[in-house]
């Protein structure tokens, strides 16, 4: 079996499946006072630290949340209140759908905002930019530090989805200069189940799920403790350099007639291949009796394919619904790429003598 | 006397240990099954969402309600919050003019909370009081509908009392008024039989670390006939028929599902076991300590919860004697703030006896010796501490 599916979810890192087993045997309430509590509560604060450490903030601006989508609701929920929305047009759902009715910044051919368009949506009065650092589809990267400087000389706040640049590529929430920045547990090698939103202190303390006062008061409920030490794990493992192993992928599929979507910088794990003419449901479908695990874009609320409003608004046209996603775990080997070009050169030639 | 040599946990209303057997059932979905349930267009997705849908069931089967009326959540505040919250919102967006959202003192945080929340929307929160025992007088409820009322919320067990209300009398009369009925069953499931058409229940939150399940996870019941509709809390990926979006995280979910079945499976023989614990405490307490006063109703309370006032020494001052001893002062989560509990304050407990007041929280893995030396500890302690003011 191969496993192209990693923006779906990445396999558990060894690392991440220690620390969880070690910490579900910390039985106890994180707020509790007693010794059990404090064990637990130390679990909890040292997996903030390294946390925090690895992405560039200060442990008292991170908050636990339940995942990615939760921790971008909470950013546009407590960002947004009072701010005119903007939101990049290849945003996740988890954003789209926290704002509904925002202006749409919109992308290049290659995916990259436009940060011309950008200064024009910033000049109508304060307001909340949502940009991806990197996108779940195609890996293309945000120039986020750029709209940052942008946005603090409009008076205008930055939240980034960087669910799937964390564990990727170098994320720094200081240097980035954002307002606040979500990242997934599950995304980067960690458990399924916990997220984290980094907030700057300028921002005022405006919860989604009240009650209990955890998480200085932005986030109630006990928070999982084993999936966070998990968590943590994963984040602070070494990141993973695929480049090498997604060019060779890129060019087996390219030889085979597929084009890549996206450009500019990208994540080095991910690609994104049209095959022109190949409905990318029969694609995906191919390739997973194939054993090969690839995706048709989001992997959410699923069951259905539904046409990816990503390589819509980058003008792909009817490649849109011929794209599929490949995205390299961290574990991933030179036998997968072998193994995927074999089954994508495999499927190619089938199609294109159905065609024929 | 002799110390243990170990912490000896009565904190389980707090939050449990996960059963072994839940652990085991959670580790081949941590490592080598780590597919997105999402994912349906590979074998890897299906086989997680076959193992989603079988813990569903399971959880379902605890509270006698259908697997697809149950969506799933990081855990009870999180549940109780899109019960509340959901409802109102929900009603507000169809133009139902009810305002009123009946609760009760004695409610966790979240709840009190949630419901406090929607007075900047335009609701009308009513919190009722409850008797010296804890419990809510049925006919305190009818009172407060006769303004019309969108839902009352009441939990099935106290967090700090253990005491159970009558759901089954409270939600006939909230239905006599055409008022939903939500109940907070963390502390109850796995403790006493809940039955969701017994209990009339439109709406049930459920916790998996209360229940020996691990922490991240929860459940929400929403009744289907007649159908309760809700406002989801935030949208994202649309999981869970979009009521809670977000990857669902298929090894806690499988963790929770496994509780469940121990639950169903092991409920009269952990109760009866757990029954016999907490009264062979209180008898050695009392034994030592007649004036010890034990807080809210002794017989509708779950078998695992004992709240007692100490007659003279602070609460604080007998956990800083017996430290090996893991028993809370307060609920868990606001025990980080020195302030009497105000679950007791409605019982009536002045601040001096709050402050004299431990919570023990009796569990599936305590043992008769620990209940002993708990016990011991105990009443060495309080006859070495100084009193305190009364």
């Amino acid at each position: 079996m191969t496993y192209l599916d990693a923006n779906a979810t990445e396999p558990l890192r060894p690392e991440a499946r220690a620390a969880v087993i070690a910490a579900l045997d910390v039985a106890g309430n994180p707020a509790s006072v007693h010794a059990s509590g404090r064990a637990a509560r130390r679990v909890l604060e040292q997996a903030r630290e390294d946390i925090a450490a690895r992405f560039g903030a200060r442990p008292a601006q991170i908050v636990f949340t339940s995942g990615g989508t939760e921790a971008d609701a909470l950013a546009v929920h407590a960002l947004g209140h009072g701010r005119r929305l903007i939101i990049g047009a290849t945003e996740h759902d988890a954003i789209r759908a926290a704002a509904p009715e925002a202006a749409i910044l919109p992308v290049d051919a290659r995916g990259v905002a436009d940060l011309a368009a950008l200064e024009t949506l910033l000049a109508a009065g304060p307001a909340l930019l949502c940009l991806m650092l990197a996108n779940n589809e195609t890996g293309v990267i945000q120039p986020v530090a750029e709209a940052a400087a942008l946005c603090r000389a409009h008076g205008a706040w930055l939240h980034v989805d960087a669910v799937q640049a964390g564990g990727r590529m170098a994320v720094d929430f200081a240097a980035l200069g954002v307002t606040s920045l979500a990242i997934s547990s599950h995304k980067l090698g960690g458990p399924a189940g916990a997220g984290a939103l980094l907030l700057d202190d300028a921002v005022g303390i405006r919860p989604l799920i009240t009650g209990g006062g955890q998480e200085r008061g932005w986030r109630g409920g006990t928070p999982p403790v084993a999936v966070i030490a998990g968590f943590a794990a994963a984040a602070t493992a070494p990141t993973v350099e695929l480049a090498g192993l997604r060019d060779q992928i890129e060019a087996a599929a390219v030889a085979c007639g597929a084009m890549v979507l996206g450009g500019g910088p990208r994540l080095s794990n991910t690609t994104c291949l049209a095959l022109p003419g190949a409905r990318a449901e029969t694609q995906v479908i191919a390739l997973d009796l194939a054993g090969v695990r690839v995706s048709a874009g989001a992997a959410c609320s699923s069951g259905k394919v539904a046409r990816s409003h990503v390589l819509a608004a980058m003008g792909a046209g009817a490649l849109a619904g011929e794209a599929i996603r490949v995205s390299l775990p961290w574990n991933a080997t030179p036998g997968d790429a072998r193994a995927f070009a074999d089954a994508y050169q495999a499927m190619a030639g089938r199609l294109a003598r159905r065609a024929a | 006397m002799q110390r243990p040599n170990r912490p000896i946990y009565l904190d389980n209303q707090a939050t449990t240990p996960c059963d072994p057997r839940v652990v085991q059932a959670m580790l081949p979905w941590f490592t080598e099954r780590f597919g997105n349930p999402h994912s349906a267009e590979h074998a890897m997705g299906r086989e997680a969402e076959a193992a989603v849908e079988a813990a569903r069931a399971e959880v379902a089967a605890l509270i006698g309600a259908e697997a697809r009326e149950l969506v799933l959540t990081s855990g009870a505040t999180e549940s109780n919050n899109i019960a509340i919250k959901g409802a109102a919102r929900h009603a507000l967006a169809v133009g139902n003019p009810r305002r009123r959202i009946v609760t009760v003192a004695t409610e966790h945080k979240c709840v009190l909370e949630s419901a406090a929340d929607l007075a900047a929307e335009g609701f009308e929160p009513v919190i009722l009081p409850v008797s010296p025992d804890g419990l809510l007088d049925p006919a305190v409820l009818e009172a407060a509908l006769s303004v019309p009322t969108l839902l009352v919320s009441v939990m099935a067990v106290n967090n700090e009392t253990g005491v159970i209300q009558n759901l089954a009398a409270l939600s006939a009369v909230a239905h006599a008024d055409g008022a939903l009925f939500h109940s907070d069953a963390a502390q109850a499931l796995g403790k006493i039989p809940v039955d969701v058409a017994r209990d009339g229940i439109d709406l049930l939150s459920i916790s998996g670390h209360k229940l020996y399940g691990p922490k991240g996870v929860g459940a929400l019941y929403v009744r289907r006939r007649p159908r309760v509709r809700l406002a989801a809390l935030f949208s994202g990926g649309g999981q869970e028929r979009g009521l809670r979006s977000g990857t669902l995280p298929t090894p806690l979910i499988v963790g929770l599902g496994e509780a469940c079945r121990i639950a169903g499976a092991d409920l009269a023989a952990d109760m009866a076991r757990i029954a016999n614990l907490r009264d062979r405490l209180l008898t050695t307490l009392r034994g030592a300590l007649p004036d010890l006063i034990v807080n809210g109703s002794l017989s509708h309370r779950i078998a695992g919860n004992l709240n007692v006032t100490f007659p003279r020494s602070s609460a604080a001052a007998l956990m800083r004697a017996a430290p090996e001893l893991c028993v809370s002062t307060g609920s868990a989560c606001s025990s980080a703030e020195i302030e009497p509990s105000y679950v007791l304050a409605a019982l009536g407990l002045d601040a001096a006896a709050a402050a004299r007041t431990l919570r023990f929280g009796i569990g599936r893995f305590t043992s008769a010796a620990d209940i002993d030396m708990a016990a011991a500890l105990l009443i060495d302690a309080h006859a070495t501490t100084e009193p305190i003011e009364a």
